[in-house]
């Protein structure tokens, strides 16, 4: 059964500090309703994205939450937090995708919610999506590990920092055209390559920020999506990869093999090849994971990644536009939210409402990541 | 956290992983199951060798934390206590404190490394 | 025959100069080098204790003679500076070494002798049958209160000895002189310890390693003629070589085992460091005098007879290379080492 995105809510990403967990998830989900003109009672089932409400908010059974919060609580809509790390949102896409495609329910919600300005250590927390016994113990947190990748990846194939710093230079002027961005101001590769370093050789610019936000997308089996909708945007293949949690236990540190096997997976379920692909959403927590997304997702060789940037492939107008919304790194980083704001950005961009970041693309990929990579969730969307 | 240290204490005081008798493969951390074997899969506790080289490393909150490539082949994860390391330097295991459950709380001993010349 | 059959050592990379601590305290450095004959001491790194030293010195220990962990029957760690003011340091390095559950344990403090007491333990035990080998670690980071005269001394390092049968150095005979004399103390909860001065001098060092050193002589029928080396505990140069001329040696029988004047006084470490430096390299049939001293107050004498064995036996590293390879830090990162500042 195809399924499609009818409705699509976000609020802002950044340091919310005057909104609280339950009003940001509001705030996004009525934003969804109101694009596809649902009362709520229409839902079937309620699926979340959420990395960690217990450590960021000391809030678990988050799902009951909202749904009471959204004003469903009269209904007895089931609600389900999903959890993997940062790739929580993209994982919720998936469940609310397979309860429609199974025929379970004609309409869902799938959310993704992080309020993390309130906790004082938000990398920390973030970070205990890495092996805790065996990386953390020792000293290394999320950027560490993403730094290790970094330098050995730049030591085999002469990728420099310079070619890093570029990759934020394109999301943050990405980011400068999406109201919804944290950070809508354009950088120089000065700027990044001058930034303080956070773990060698990454710099606080190579780094997404950690981010307040909500998002929420409305799916609908295809007959009620046309009923509702006059631009159903169709889910073409929605996929998902485990790998080693930890990076020592993998034997290549430069391929995230969950990527490569959803991404394959993904493109064969589509039927279509990572060359019709005309707009991406990938997960650059740090830059060096948008370069190897870039090689992972198939759009360049291994260790050609840095070619596309450096030739302006990945910019809004090139040939594989990537991260027009900003990414990770421009337009924020709201853990549990981003793999559901990138499905959003996909939909206006394939509906044509993306406004001055407007890229022509028929057909459009999400990757989101989860942690250094033990989790992948690749969704291809199509108008 | 004590019991969850304490648990662990034989594979962190020392580079003990898990070999499979089955396969011939080296794991570190410690594995239950070989990933490549599964169930024919025949792991045993063995004390890994106590040099390697540094395959790749990064400078985090002041300390090197290094990806280790031991001599049979495993990878592990640790700190490398030297003032400068490169990609290719031999490094040898050195038995030093990871860090203490306050000043009251015990104390996380495990393995580190240092250049072994 | 039962003695030493393996031994190994550790000394800490860092080292603090006389000149760099009299600076911060205003005092003649060249007084002070030439009062105490020390002209800097060892410092270890910033995740460095008496545990982690201990598992260096026992590891190295271990592999020279290739002597399999659970051969090990005992594991005594002498020290002051235990991490724990309860729970044992010899657990964690009976962990450390793989040694298995089936073995003897014990921390010991006696000041700066429990190591060589440790050493009688392995011996009587191994004599008795109880166990084949025994190992008995020396291990300190010494503490010394900023701006008192210890701090120019309170050095770092460790040694481990493997008592068993078929030694590279024979343990003729040990004797011990023990009495209660209060010449340096540390009571409980207290971070530094305290000291009686001049107090620690005729009554308590001399007193003690001259009596003992005597009573293992006369016990062995031995004069000072019968040693090649002599090795005593170490808390400056000074009192380690009026001793030694006391009882008769001359400095090139104690040169070798004067690890103090590179180093500091390692504390409990101190004379089996020196005993170390002159087993790395000692002939078949020398004889050795090893007589240690804890505050408190007490002396353990040993007779050791360098065997045949010891030309099979490898020694690199030698504990001197060690102690004259250091980097050297300025006071403030001498505090930060020592958990002074945090």
């Amino acid at each position: 059964m195809k399924v499609a995105v009818i409705g699509v809510g976000c609020t802002e990403f950044g340091e919310l500090w005057d909104k609280s967990f339950r009003s940001i998830f509001l705030e996004a989900g009525i934003e969804a309703l109101n694009d596809c003109g649902l009362e709520g009672k229409e839902i079937g089932a309620i699926y979340v994205g959420n990395m960690s409400g217990g450590k960021f908010i000391d809030q678990e059974h988050i799902a009951a939450l909202i749904a009471d919060h959204a004003g469903l609580a009269e209904f007895g809509i089931p609600a389900v937090r999903v959890e993997n790390a940062d790739a929580s949102g993209g994982s919720a896409f998936r469940q609310a995708y397979m309860a429609v495609a199974s025929g379970m329910h004609e309409v869902v919600i799938a959310a993704g919610i992080e309020k993390v300005t309130d906790s004082v250590d938000p990398m920390g927390i973030l970070s205990t999506s890495v092996d805790q016994e065996w990386e953390r113990f020792v000293g290394a947190n999320l950027p560490a590990l993403y730094a290790i990748i970094a330098r050995l990846y730049m030591h085999k194939f002469g990728t420099t920092e310079e070619d890093l710093a570029r990759i934020a230079v394109k999301n943050h002027k990405n980011a400068v055209h999406n109201p919804k961005a944290q950070f809508r101001k354009e950088i120089k590769i000065e700027d990044v390559l001058s930034s303080e370093f956070v773990a060698e050789p990454l710099k606080v610019l190579d780094c997404a920020p950690l981010s307040d936000g909500a998002s929420a997308v409305i799916l609908a089996n295809e007959n009620t999506a046309r009923k509702l909708c006059d631009t159903p945007v169709f889910i073409e293949a929605c996929t998902q990869a485990s790998d080693y949690l930890a990076l020592q236990c993998r034997r290549d540190l430069l391929t995230m093999r969950a990527v490569s096997k959803a991404s394959r997976d993904a493109y064969r379920i589509a039927k279509i090849d990572p060359e019709q692909i005309g707009v991406a959403e990938v997960h650059d927590s740090f830059t060096i994971a948008e370069l190897l997304a870039y090689e992972d997702l198939g759009f360049a060789k291994k260790g050609e990644g840095a070619k596309l940037i450096r030739e302006g492939e990945v910019e809004i107008g090139g040939k594989i536009p990537i991260n027009p919304s900003g990414g990770l790194k421009a337009c924020g980083h709201a853990v549990g939210a981003t793999g559901i704001r990138q499905i959003v950005e996909l939909v206006l961009q394939l509906r044509g409402e993306a406004g001055k970041r407007q890229v022509d693309a028929e057909k459009a990929l999400a990757l989101n990541v989860g942690g250094t990579g033990a989790t992948a969730v690749v969704t291809i969307l199509s108008r | 956290m004590v019991p969850r240290f304490w648990r662990k204490i034989k594979y962190r005081y020392d580079v003990v992983g898990s070999h499979c008798e089955n396969c011939g493969s080296h794991y570190y951390p410690k594995r239950e199951i070989c990933p490549r074997c599964r169930r024919r899969g025949k792991l045993r506790d063995e004390r890994f060798p106590d040099e390697g080289i540094i395959l790749s490393y990064t400078v985090v909150n002041g300390k090197i934390i290094a990806m280790i490539g031991l001599n049979n082949g495993a990878k592990t994860l640790a700190e490398v206590c030297a003032d400068k390391v490169e990609i290719g330097m031999k490094v040898k295991k050195a038995f030093r404190r990871y860090g203490e459950d306050g000043e009251a709380g015990i104390i996380y001993y495990g393995t580190k490394f240092v250049p072994s010349g | 025959m039962i003695g030493i059959v393996s031994y190994g050592t550790y000394i800490p990379k860092y080292r603090i100069k006389v000149e760099e601590i009299a600076r911060i305290w205003g005092e003649d450095p060249e007084a002070i080098k030439s009062g105490l004959g020390v002209k800097e001491k060892s410092v270890p790194d910033l995740d460095e204790d008496t545990a982690t030293m201990a598992v260096e010195a026992g590891r190295e220990a271990l592999s020279r003679a290739e002597i399999l962990p659970e051969k090990i029957g005992a594991v005594f760690v002498g020290s002051e500076s235990h991490p724990y003011a309860v729970k044992p340091t010899a657990t964690i390095v009976g962990e450390a070494l793989g040694i298995g559950n089936g073995y003897f344990c014990a921390d010991l403090e006696f000041a700066c002798k429990a190591a060589t007491a440790g050493m009688q333990f392995c011996f009587a035990m191994v004599k008795a049958g109880m166990i084949d080998y025994g190992m008995s670690i020396g291990s300190d980071t010494a503490q010394a209160k900023p701006g008192d005269a210890l701090e120019y001394t309170a050095g770092a390092g460790a040694a481990a000895i493997v008592i068993g049968k078929d030694p590279i150095a024979e343990i003729e005979a040990t004797v011990s002189y023990t009495s209660d004399t209060p010449d340096f103390w540390r009571r409980d909860l207290q971070p530094y310890p305290s000291h009686g001065g001049r107090f620690t001098g005729a009554p308590a060092y001399f007193r003690h390693v001259t009596s003992a050193a005597k009573k293992l002589m006369e016990i062995c029928g031995y004069s000072e003629k019968d040693f090649d080396y002599a090795v005593f505990h170490q808390p400056n140069a000074k009192f380690p070589a009026r001793v030694a001329n006391m009882l008769g040696f001359k400095e090139e029988n104690i040169a070798q085992g004067m690890l103090v004047r590179a180093i500091g006084n390692t504390y409990s470490a101190s004379s089996l460091l020196g005993l170390c430096g002159i087993l790395d390299i000692a002939k078949p049939d020398q004889r050795v005098l090893l007589v240690s001293f804890g505050s408190g107050a007490g002396s353990d004498a040993f007779a050791i007879r360098v065997t045949d064995k010891i030309l099979e036996y490898p020694r690199n590293a030698k504990v001197w290379d060690k102690a004259n390879n250091g980097v050297y830090l300025d006071y403030a990162l001498y505090l930060k080492h020592r958990r002074m500042i945090k």
